[in-house]
């Protein structure tokens, strides 16, 4: 039996009261509900406080670049679909840095899960504008207020026709968690992207801001088998601001469209060095 | 015909054969069959082309060279000039001294040369098939009609190759050969038949070029992912081993950007398997974080690098040794990295083996410098033996692998013991942040000391195990010409011809790259005179030289025009600086 404690690990270096420790606690507890024992999960996370959440839980980790949290991941998806692969991103990471692997895993459809932390707001680097900061936010840097459109990832997750499209707030660490599992069961790329205050940086997207904003839309009857219905909720911002799962859908995974991995995983495969003389066909 | 000395033998036959036309006129098609058919009536073919970057139109060629001893570049003097656009002739006419240009009427124009035969291929097709398709095929028999040579194994090969298309096409090709076979054998040049061929049918040899010869280097290496963004010249790699991935239980996987190509190839690596990347050096601007990622998290990666002018898009279907610097250079901070150059074709082979090797074994980027003349370069060989070939992916055996493996341990070679998530229930933590043998983040100095001296410590394994330069040519020379990589053939040439003679020269050419291997200076310190000749304007393997063994070369001859050396422009240069 998998316990909280087998995935214990590391002290953390996150502010006190960081949205991220719910997070963790979210993510842990979804790996135990599931069964899932630390070795066959993998943990791909990117750079930001964001991208140290692995550091804290005990499982296979590969910590690699800022941005490129997703494409380490296919890789090591592919070259062991057994793994439960998970990737870990921040706003920054996942949609700007990153934003062209987000799109083209979507389209990839790769049977990962992306875990999204979007506090709207850069922390490692101490207080800018990220992809999904609101218009008018100021900084530092923004002196006169974001210019740009917030990004929309949930939108843009249901465009692509992602599998499974999820928004979750660390506030709520019980509807999170039951979230994050089941985006990890769902087959295909699975998105949840998670409110998450910055307490430090972001002044404004506070626990008491989102609080008094977010709603389940299960409560409300949201059918997320349809995907008009999934984008327009994914448009819904401001007063109301609607979490769970938008949308889902039943798919073919990438690694199951390849005949190779139909018999087993690339690193249980042998090699067969005699097929060689069948390529050299090629050049007589 | 010349008689030149190559490799201690005599070449009789030396036929250069050029094939000009537009993007899209099938010259390569032409070139593809006449090379096949040569190597398969047991005659060595080298060939290369030069292609501007467009699908259609532009002005184009195709260059055959065949001997019946191995040869390794091309010549500059034409025998058989197959002229399919307008601008062939004017463009090329100059380098057919002795030779005969073979153009339809419409082609030949006001260019009136005792030379130029004019064959309506168009018509000639027209008459056999109805279709102007075939006056390729037409083409083809042309040139073997001037060469008085045999139909027998050209006609097998058409057979083959149209196969799959039906018998009618399959005789209307060899018609269409015929025919032209005819028109010039018994016109204009009935008996003239002076080039003394003497077909011996062999099925032991290849005809293969440097990016198929890494991709089977590769599929021989076990490669299990390759993930790349398709740029020119490097995209034959990736398209030889997607051909064969299914047989080799292997994915390819064409990336977003070079950027994913290198990360999910890093990916795939860590979790277990074989993996490389391949590109060009645009791509490689994108790859180098990547680099960085796999020196720090020691992940091994292969990466192919087809070099070609920059830079940005600079020249791209043409050729440079411009990237060296960039490549030992590349990503920030320190780490072991091990760059590989090789010579021809049968060598990439090699050498890709070789570099899944080192980067699993020293567990380190490798870099395979290669560049357009290789890439493209079509070289003859028998067939290579990979009987009993085997794979030491040096990794921890499961037995070995126990509740506390640490990925980072600190080891006296550097080298830590891998093992890949999952493995006995073992658990794999890589960071690209400074960790401790853990695997975890560490800031502190004593830990990045220790971790930066154990990465470093794996240059000492890496230099034991490259290769030193190889040595063409005779012993104690007074001049030695100083190479790298794909400038091999045209050198060594050179260097036959003027030891033919009676000059004194001799090639040290290298292959490993970097880091050299231990006695290099005291071999280079042996020598008179040096003159180092690159594909590039600055000299950057000199500069290599200088700042690892402060060797210094005598001189230098340096070609950055886009086109790659011939052994006759070798000489020029030589002779132009007065030391032959």
């Amino acid at each position: 039996m998998v316990t909280m404690d087998d995935y214990k690990d590391g002290e953390t270096e996150w502010c006190p009261g960081c949205g991220n420790f719910k997070i963790l606690e979210a993510v842990k507890r979804s790996l135990v509900d599931l069964g899932k024992e630390p070795h066959e999960v993998l943990m791909v996370s990117g750079i930001g406080q964001s991208g140290k959440l692995p550091h804290y839980l005990k499982c296979n980790t590969f910590n690699s670049l800022h941005g490129r949290t997703l494409p380490p991941a296919m890789g090591a998806k592919v070259a062991n679909p057994e793994l439960t692969v998970i990737a870990v991103g921040g706003d920054g990471d996942s949609y700007g840095e990153g934003g062209n692997h987000f799109i083209h895993a979507i389209r990839r459809n790769p049977d990962i899960t992306l875990i999204a932390h979007d506090n709207q707001i850069y922390g490692l680097t101490k207080g800018q504008a990220s992809p999904t900061s609101e218009i008018g936010m100021k900084t530092k840097v923004q002196t006169h207020g974001v210019l740009h459109t917030p990004f929309n990832p949930l939108a843009v997750a249901i465009s692509l026709d992602c599998p499974f499209v999820a928004r979750g707030f660390a506030g709520d660490v019980e509807h999170l968690s039951s979230l994050i599992s089941q985006a990890i069961s769902h087959q295909g790329f699975s998105l949840v992207d998670i409110l998450q205050p910055c307490v430090t940086f972001n002044k404004l997207n506070t626990y008491k801001w989102y609080r008094d904003r977010v709603y389940k839309m299960e409560d409300n009857g949201h059918d997320p088998a349809k995907r008009t219905a999934a984008f327009e909720k994914a448009l819904e911002w401001g007063d109301r601001i609607p979490t769970g799962v938008f949308y889902k859908r039943d798919s073919e995974t990438f690694e199951s469209k390849l005949d190779v991995l139909k018999s087993g995983p690339l690193i249980a495969k042998q090699y067969d060095s005699a097929k060689l003389d069948s390529v050299f066909e090629n050049f007589s | 015909m010349l008689n030149r000395a190559i490799s201690g033998g005599i070449i009789i036959v030396d036929i250069n054969i050029k094939i000009g036309g537009e993007a899209g006129q099938g010259i390569q098609t032409i070139g593809s069959v006449l090379s096949r058919t040569f190597v398969r009536d047991g005659f060595y073919v080298y060939g290369n082309q030069f292609y501007l970057s467009r699908v259609r139109g532009g002005h184009n060629y195709f260059h055959i060279r065949m001997s019946d001893h191995p040869i390794y570049a091309l010549d500059e003097k034409i025998d058989i000039l197959v002229a399919l656009d307008n601008q062939t002739i004017p463009e090329h006419i100059e380098e057919v001294k002795e030779g005969f240009v073979l153009a339809d009427e419409s082609i030949v124009g006001d260019n009136v040369n005792e030379n130029i035969v004019s064959v309506p291929f168009t018509e000639i097709a027209k008459d056999i098939s109805g279709k102007k398709l075939f006056s390729n095929t037409v083409a083809v028999g042309a040139v073997f009609g001037l060469l008085c040579y045999d139909l027998a194994t050209l006609n097998r090969f058409l057979s083959e190759t149209f196969k799959g298309k039906g018998d009618e096409v399959v005789e209307k090709n060899i018609k269409a050969a015929q025919a032209g076979y005819d028109y010039v054998k018994n016109g204009k040049f009935e008996g003239v038949c002076n080039y003394n061929l003497n077909p011996q049918p062999t099925n032991r040899r290849i005809l293969i070029n440097g990016n198929d010869s890494v991709g089977v280097g590769a599929l021989a290496a076990g490669v299990q992912f390759l993930s790349a963004y398709p740029m020119t010249p490097s995209t034959g790699v990736m398209t030889r081993v997607a051909a064969h991935a299914d047989d080799f239980n292997a994915v390819v996987e064409q990336a977003e950007d070079e950027i994913a190509a290198i990360n999910m190839a890093i990916g795939a690596s860590f979790a277990g398997v074989r993996a490389m990347t391949t590109t060009s050096g645009g791509g490689f601007c994108l790859m180098t974080e990547g680099l960085g990622l796999s020196g720090i998290t020691e992940t091994p990666v292969v990466i192919f690098l087809g070099q070609r002018p920059g830079p940005a898009t600079g020249l791209p279907t043409m050729t440079e040794q411009g990237d060296l610097n960039f490549v030992l250079h590349a990503a920030q901070g320190e780490f072991p990295r091990c760059v590989l150059a090789p010579r021809t074709a049968k060598d990439a082979f090699n050498q890709t083996r070789r570099a899944f090797d080192i980067a699993e074994k020293y567990q380190v980027p490798v870099l395979i410098l290669s560049d357009q003349h290789l890439a493209d370069g079509l070289f003859t060989y028998e067939r290579f033996d990979t009987s009993g070939l085997k794979i030491n992916r040096h990794l921890l055996e499961d037995r070995a692998v126990s509740s506390d493996y640490q990925r980072y341990a600190i080891t006296e070679s550097g080298i830590s013991p891998r093992a890949i998530p999952g493995q006995n229930g073992a658990l794999v933590v890589a960071d690209s942040d400074e960790h401790n043998e853990e695997g975890h983040i560490d800031q502190t100095t004593d830990n990045r000391i220790r971790m930066n001296e154990k990465r470093l410590r794996k240059v000492d394994g890496l230099t034991d195990e490259m290769q030193m330069p190889a040595i063409h040519g005779i012993d104690g020379a007074d001049i030695s010409l100083i190479g790298w990589g794909s400038t091999y053939g045209p050198l060594a040439e050179a260097v036959d011809i003027l030891n033919r003679d009676e000059v004194s020269i001799n090639l040290i050419h290298f292959s490993d790259i970097y880091p050299f291997s231990h006695d290099t200076f005291s071999l280079l310190d042996g020598l008179n005179t040096t003159i180092c000749v690159e594909n590039n304007a600055t000299g950057q393997f000199a500069r290599l030289l200088r700042a690892e063994l402060g060797f210094e070369v005598s001189k230098k001859i340096l070609r950055y025009d886009g086109l790659p050396f011939t052994p006759q422009s070798v000489i020029r240069e030589l002779e132009g600086m007065g030391v032959i």
